[in-house]
């Protein structure tokens, strides 16, 4: 069944975890909960492919962590606080991980939160982003 | 009779939390958050409370997507620090007060919260680094903490309205716990950010100023905030600050604003702080 609209997919950039991509995303969260451990990490990076077979991945969801699309990761069902996991495991920390889902580079990003962050005028819903 | 004498709001950022524990409170950049909190610090070492009440949220340290609990409290003896990936924080495990927690969680199921017990949890930043900020660096922890954990991870969180109502059943458990204990209560997360996806970044100044303005004042009005509201104004993060709303609830209806400190940014975040004290009621101040 394809996702029922919510009132929060019209915010712009914005992958709501809501209990339906909780549901979705089970098998990716907790494949990134399991780098919590260091041996899982070590065998993760050891054959990546191989360490996912022991998960419920959608190909998709596969796709998306083998190529580190991060905010596919997120479409799909997985939540920052879990894909921040494989960030760590990565070497990255979350500002770094933040810049790479915005397309900029982490020098860009940290100056735009040093002036203040990026504004919510423009960024409030995707027909503002339209007509902004 | 216990009761409540003050009320914290801060924000938990985990970076505030390695900051802190790699020595880096003088570097300019960490200099302009921590020295927002060095009032409250004295004031909590003046306020020397007898418990502490941390309403905060998990990480995927202790609740994973295997139990998602919307509203959990700590009934433990003790915490122990998580481990949420670089090794666990270096604090002092967080010593519980069973007693107490046990008390609130008979007396707010009873006024129909139904929230879960837990009895053994690791804790992570969301709850460590609000305790270093206000507590510093200690060898050991003045006072002991009853966690509450909210789900604010998986949408959809409790309402602010559940929030606010939770916090004035919590003011009420506590106030009959026959042991004259004093309380402190925090509401911890927030303010504006957004860490996830292409909008990540988000700050709203003008939001968080209006929520710590009401937080005082008007805080009803605050209860009626929509969550597609806090997420489209303060970012898909910025929900943690419904966990703000159990705070100002437990406090009562009237407030005195004692300090309020805001920064932009640490890390993806609006730092915001706020320290309340309940008023005293005009016969309580005669009987003191």
């Amino acid at each position: 069944m394809a996702r029922i609209e919510q009132e929060y997919d019209d915010i712009p950039g914005t992958f709501v975890f809501d209990a339906e991509r909780s549901r979705e995303g089970f098998g990716i969260n907790m494949f990134c909960m399991s780098l919590m451990k260091k041996e899982n990490r070590e065998a993760f990076k050891a054959d990546e492919a191989k360490y996912l077979d022991k998960f419920k991945l959608t190909p998709e969801q596969r796709e998306a962590v083998l190529n580190r699309q991060w905010n596919r990761m997120l479409e799909l069902g997985a939540n920052i606080y879990f894909t921040a996991k494989l960030g760590a495991t990565d070497g990255l920390s979350f500002q770094q991980i933040a810049a790479i889902m915005t397309g900029s580079t982490q020098e860009q990003y940290a100056q735009m939160m040093l002036d203040g962050g990026r504004s919510v005028k423009g960024n409030r819903s995707k027909s503002e982003q339209k007509n902004g | 009779m216990a009761r409540i004498v003050g009320g914290v709001g801060t924000s938990h950022v985990p970076a505030i939390g390695a900051a802190f524990d790699q020595g880096k409170t003088e570097e300019p950049y960490w200099k302009r958050v921590f020295s927002g909190y060095d009032k409250s610090k004295q004031w909590m070492k003046d306020l020397n409370p007898d418990v502490a009440i941390i309403v905060y949220n998990d990480h995927a340290s202790a609740f994973s997507v295997e139990l998602i609990p919307t509203f959990a409290l700590g009934c433990a003896e003790e915490y122990p620090i998580a481990d949420e990936g670089w090794g666990p924080r270096p604090v002092p495990t967080v010593p519980g007060h069973s007693e107490l927690a046990a008390h609130i969680a008979q007396s707010v199921i009873l006024d129909e919260f139904d929230l879960t017990v837990v009895n053994k949890m690791e804790v992570d930043h969301g709850m460590t680094v609000p305790m270093s900020l206000l507590f510093g660096k200690v060898d050991k922890w003045p006072c002991p903490v009853i966690p509450l954990a909210v789900n604010v991870v998986m949408f959809p969180p409790p309402t602010g309205h559940r929030c606010f109502m939770l916090g004035k059943a919590i003011k009420k458990a506590v106030e009959s716990y026959p042991e004259d204990l004093r309380v402190v209560i925090f509401g911890t997360g927030g303010l504006s950010h957004q860490i996830s996806g292409p909008r990540a970044g988000l700050i709203n100044s003008e939001w968080d100023k209006n929520f710590l303005d009401k937080l005082s004042v008007d805080p009803v009005s605050l209860t009626k905030i929509r969550h597609v509201d806090y997420m489209r104004e303060a970012g898909a993060e910025g929900i943690e600050m419904v966990m703000w709303l159990i705070m100002r609830g437990a406090l009562g209806e009237e407030v005195d604003e004692k300090y309020r400190f805001y920064t932009v940014p640490a890390s993806n975040t609006a730092v915001g702080h706020i320290i309340l004290e309940p008023k005293q009621s005009a016969s309580a101040a005669k009987a003191a």
